[in-house]
């Protein structure tokens, strides 16, 4: 089944065009990797799909899941299924890191017409899914993100990801700043979320990723366009090569157009 | 109303006083006709709060308010329900007046150690005790303290003795309802607390019935060598009220006092606390809240006297306006020559919801000392957009949303607060401002608007 259609996408950030172009067709059940040197427009496809105000989508399309994603707010994007783990998860004093899954999971329950969770009930859940990133019980009562280690705020990520069970996640950037130890963790989680149902788009400078969560399909981003496709050897073979063999090919192709 | 007013009705009907208040209240009245009412012109402390919207008002005495010798329970009848202003105390002790006269059956003294007393101040004014401090911290210079020392007729006593430690906090309960539209009430409060002694006050001004009224409050605080005091001030006059209220502390040496200025209520507020730290060894702990909406104007003001060495001041205020609310915070520290080794610390933050909003904040540091560590600092700010995107990201809504990151902003002043439960209440009470219904995991965008929520 089509979970994700993205037709000849452009978008802009301060009136400067990052995205010039992007075609993408995602299937449930699959895992694709979007990599790309800095600077490329990766991060800001996974913004955009996650409906970040700073950018602004000045042509193309975003179907998912049959619907005009671009018409959604983000947080009917959420609610419908759409979970982007953010490459620099926010940190927000003053609100516990409990109140605020609680919250999230309750208004995607909400959403779908379902009633509130009980709150012990919630509370179950959430130290299953915490096992599952090994996160300490200790960190809900904690201010989201605020004052947690880079691999901390990672694990929370994936955290919420895992109680909000999304139909389309995207990791922006999730390995950086991960110690091997970390990664495996965080890939863990995100294989056993892996369903037939669902998707996920991995953005990534590395391939290290890549070994634990291994992609059907891999996407060279350059200059705001994908300058190639093709299967999980394409992440090693950019691994052996570099990115400048693909990104001169993009300048050159910029330069033509 | 106008100077002339106030002075001509005291003229007219001084309030009932011993022999050794009268002086003092003639004094004051003659410094108010003096002084009049301040201006935003010439008083650099009122710059940014006109007071006209007061002057203007031809204010009357509260009916009941000048014999209020608190002899009938029968004033219940007919009083308005107080439950929702009663929070944290536990089965504390509690005092009630309601449009400035004392109901005995509101109140209750519960059990109280040993030596510990709770008076009405009109039936106190001959103990040694109140004959002894009552306007001696409160020098009433400033137009409203003279205002008030001349006008008061009733209010609270609470004295503790050296040595007692209160364990349930006290509740001393202002309210007015529909019936003090048109009046002004004088409020006066008096707390003397012993050596080494330890009590937990919470002083609420609340409105009730809509009313508009003026309360002209004036607070005494007397902390004796390493007493500890923790003082919970909550304003939560009605919307068309207006309130001045000022508290002046004394404290001695190694001695604690935790103030805590929350505010919300009024149409034209003004709350000041000034502190002074006379002797070597105190800790004073200053913070506050202030929220608005609407047309309101919030301002709190306070000023920190270090006169002796090795004290520390501790100071947050935070602010959070919507609408066309107008908020003020002037913060003054002042450092005497003699107060080597002072450690004083003071931020004021402000959240601002909307383009009309306002802050003018105004922290001040003036020291004489050169052995000092004083720090102070401002800063005023809107929600941060990245916030709201990641809590939107995440399927909340985007009025929760803000909900959420509006509280969060007021709860690291609150989590200051050590009582659990006056904590647990003031967090209820600013949910409920800035969202309809206490718990916003099930606020629903739409329902009843914030002012309907707090006015219960």
């Amino acid at each position: 089944m089509t979970l994700l259609v993205i037709r000849d996408l452009r978008a802009t950030v301060a009136d400067q065009e990052i995205l010039k172009g992007i075609s993408l067709t995602i299937r449930a059940g699959e895992v694709h990797a979007i990599m790309g040197p800095n600077g490329s427009g990766k991060s800001t496809l996974a913004q955009v799909l996650a409906g970040h105000p700073a950018y602004t989508v000045t042509g193309g399309s975003i179907t998912y899941d049959g619907e005009d994603l671009l018409e959604l707010d983000p947080e009917e994007r959420a609610q419908k299924g759409v979970f982007l783990a953010f490459q620099y998860p926010v940190e927000i004093p003053g609100v516990s890191n409990a109140y605020f899954l609680r919250a999230a999971y309750n208004a995607v329950r909400k959403s779908r017409g379902e009633p509130e969770a009980d709150p012990l009930e919630f509370l179950d859940l959430v130290e299953r899914k915490m096992a599952l990133v090994e996160m300490d019980p200790a960190m809900l009562n904690r201010a989201v993100n605020t004052g947690f280690s880079g691999g901390e705020k990672k694990r929370n990520e994936i955290l919420q990801m895992a109680v909000l069970e999304p139909k389309l996640a995207v990791l922006d950037e999730t390995d950086s700043g991960l110690d091997i130890d970390a990664l495996r963790i965080v890939a863990h989680g995100v294989n056993a979320l892996r369903r037939p149902d669902n998707a996920t788009i991995v953005v990534t400078h590395y391939q290290r990723l890549l070994n634990y969560i291994v992609p059907d399909f891999v996407h060279v981003l350059a200059g705001g366009r994908i300058v190639r496709s093709g299967g999980k050897e394409l992440a090693l073979e950019l691994e052996a090569r570099g990115y400048e063999w693909l990104t001169d090919g993009a300048a050159l192709a910029e330069a033509r157009a | 109303m106008s100077v002339t007013g106030f002075v001509s009705a005291f003229r007219a009907a001084p309030p009932a006083s011993p022999a050794w208040l009268t002086p003092i209240r003639a004094a004051a009245i003659e410094r108010f006709a003096t002084t009049g009412f301040p201006s935003p012109r010439t008083d650099e402390d009122w710059h940014f709060t006109s007071v006209a919207p007061i002057a203007d008002v031809e204010w009357a005495t509260p009916k009941g308010a000048r014999d209020s010798g608190g002899a009938s329970g029968s004033a219940a009848a007919g009083a308005p329900d107080l439950s929702s202003f009663t929070f944290g105390g536990g089965d504390g002790a509690r005092i009630v007046f309601v449009n400035g006269r004392h109901l005995p059956a509101l109140s209750r003294v519960g059990t109280l150690p040993h030596g510990v007393r709770i008076l009405p101040l009109a039936s106190a004014l001959d103990e040694p005790p109140v004959r002894e401090h009552l306007t001696h911290l409160a020098v009433p210079t400033a137009a409203f303290t003279a205002l008030n020392t001349a006008s008061f007729t009733d209010g609270v006593v609470i004295i503790v003795p050296a040595d007692v430690e209160v364990p349930q906090p006290i509740h001393v309960l202002y309210a007015s309802d529909a019936a003090a539209t048109g009046a002004a009430v004088h409020p006066r409060t008096l707390l003397l607390v012993g050596h080494h002694a330890a009590v937990t006050v919470i002083e609420t001004y609340a409105g009730v019935g809509g009313g508009a009224y003026f309360t002209n409050a004036v607070t005494e605080v007397d902390v004796a060598d390493g007493a500890r005091v923790a003082h919970y001030r909550i304003q939560r006059e009605s919307e068309p009220a207006f309130h001045i209220g000022t508290t002046f502390v004394r404290q001695a040496k190694d001695s604690e006092y935790h103030g805590f200025s929350f505010a919300t209520g009024g149409t034209l507020s003004r709350v000041t606390t000034e502190d002074v730290l006379g002797g070597s060894g105190a800790i004073a702990t200053l913070d506050g809240l202030y929220m608005g909406d609407g047309v309101q104007h919030l301002d709190q003001q306070t000023r920190i006297e270090h006169v002796a060495p090795n004290c520390a001041s501790r100071e947050i205020y935070k602010g959070i306006l919507d609408d066309a609310a107008h908020g003020v915070f002037n913060g003054k520290v002042y450092v005497h020559p003699e107060a080597q080794q002072t450690d004083g610390k003071q931020t004021n933050n402000n959240l601002l919801l909307s383009d009309r909003a306002q802050i003018d904040t105004k922290p001040q540091l003036e020291i004489f000392a050169d052995d000092v560590k004083c720090t102070h600092g401002a800063t005023v700010g809107r929600l941060d957009e990245l916030a709201l995107f990641y809590l939107t990201s995440r399927g909340i809504d985007a009025a929760l949303a803000r909900t959420l990151l509006t509280y969060a902003f007021a709860a690291d002043v609150l989590q200051r607060i050590p009582h659990d439960g006056i904590r647990a209440g003031l967090e209820t009470l600013a949910r409920a401002r800035f969202v309809a219904g206490s718990e916003p995991t099930t606020a629903v965008p739409g329902a009843p608007s914030r002012r309907q929520a707090v006015t219960v």
